[in-house]
């Protein structure tokens, strides 16, 4: 559900950014800790997009895992259910990865080829 | 042709929370955004530490619909304002920049958001709180950190209520308390029963203790 209110957010910027030009692919890089899932995401932009500049543009999930550096070793590890660090077995560690939610790219039609 | 912008989705939300945050530092209200699971003992947790403070308090109470719960904290003598989200799963800054127009809060040391009882959510949207506190209870098992470590890794502080049916469940505290450490090192935690009474004075001489402005 919460879902609409965060594609709203990037169709606006993407509105934006874009500048009135067709746009072909926007790329977004979601992390594994925040809340939210691509398939929500895709049915709200293809919802909402009708008729505008951005519909039909294909949205490109670049999902990251969730990355910790051990408290102990220091050790970057991408965690299993236990948080067990495989290097030195210690539980957990500092969040380097996986908070991140935003807009990385988009790619919009060359001015000098519009159909 | 390839257009990089690199830009946080949530950056309008967060400008907002930090608007917020000023405008609370301003009156020097301390606020604490309360995230939970339904049921899990939010509006209960409010009324027994409100009980225990000697300061004004204010509460901004998010539901999907109703007002049953502003209306315990209004039968406390609490001034209230009630958001509902409509089938909103969370509650935003612009929400919460909403319901701090309507509150009187000269004077007020702490604000408590209610936000929607949900686990998933509210972790990613900034209100412009100081702190945040994620309740769980005992019923609901020892394995929520491992399942929703969005959130447990961004509090300041878990309170495990209902401790009271510890005798009944099969709740390993260890297990628990090893899934918030694993994401979150430095949140404190409370083991607390509403029903009880038990654990609660602890937890309000942390909350005390983190409020700059009392």
């Amino acid at each position: 559900m919460h879902e609409l209110a965060v594609t709203e957010d990037i169709i606006r910027i993407v509105t934006e950014a874009s500048k009135g030009k067709k746009v072909k692919a926007i790329e977004l890089v979601i992390g594994d800790l925040s809340s939210f899932l691509d398939e929500s995401i895709q049915f709200y932009f293809d919802l909402l997009t009708k008729s505008t500049p951005l519909e039909g543009a294909s949205l490109i999930f670049k999902r990251v895992s969730v990355k910790l550096r051990c408290y102990n070793c220091q050790k970057e590890f991408i965690p299993d259910e236990t948080y067990i660090c495989p290097y030195c077995k210690n539980i957990g560690g500092d969040i380097i990865e996986g908070r991140e939610f935003y807009i990385e790219s988009i790619e919009v039609e060359d001015e000098d080829r519009d159909s | 042709m390839k257009i990089e912008i690199v830009k946080n989705i949530l950056d309008a939300n967060d400008q907002v929370a930090s608007l917020n945050r000023e405008f609370l530092d301003t009156l020097k209200v301390f606020t604490i955004n309360i995230m939970s699971s339904p049921g899990a003992g939010k509006t209960s947790l409010i009324l027994e530490t409100v009980r225990r403070l000697d300061s004004l308090v204010a509460v901004i109470e998010g539901d999907v619909a109703s007002s049953i719960d502003s209306e315990k904290m209004a039968d406390s003598g609490i001034p209230v304002v009630q958001i509902n989200t409509g089938g909103n799963c969370h509650l935003d800054a612009s929400m919460v920049r909403e319901a701090i127009k309507k509150l009187s809060l000269n004077g007020i040391r702490y604000l408590f958001i209610e936000n929607v009882g949900n686990l998933i959510c509210p972790a990613s949207f900034d209100l412009g709180e100081h702190i945040r506190v994620a309740i769980s209870s005992v019923p609901e098992g020892d394995d929520k950190p491992y399942k929703y470590p969005g959130l447990f890794s961004m509090v300041d502080a878990v309170i495990l209520n209902k401790m009271d049916l510890m005798p009944y469940i099969d709740f390993d505290y260890e297990r628990f308390r090893n899934g918030i450490t694993a994401v979150n090192k430095k949140a404190k935690i409370f083991q607390i029963s509403c029903k009880t009474t038990e654990g609660i004075d602890a937890w309000v001489e942390w909350l005390k203790s983190e409020n700059p402005y009392r």
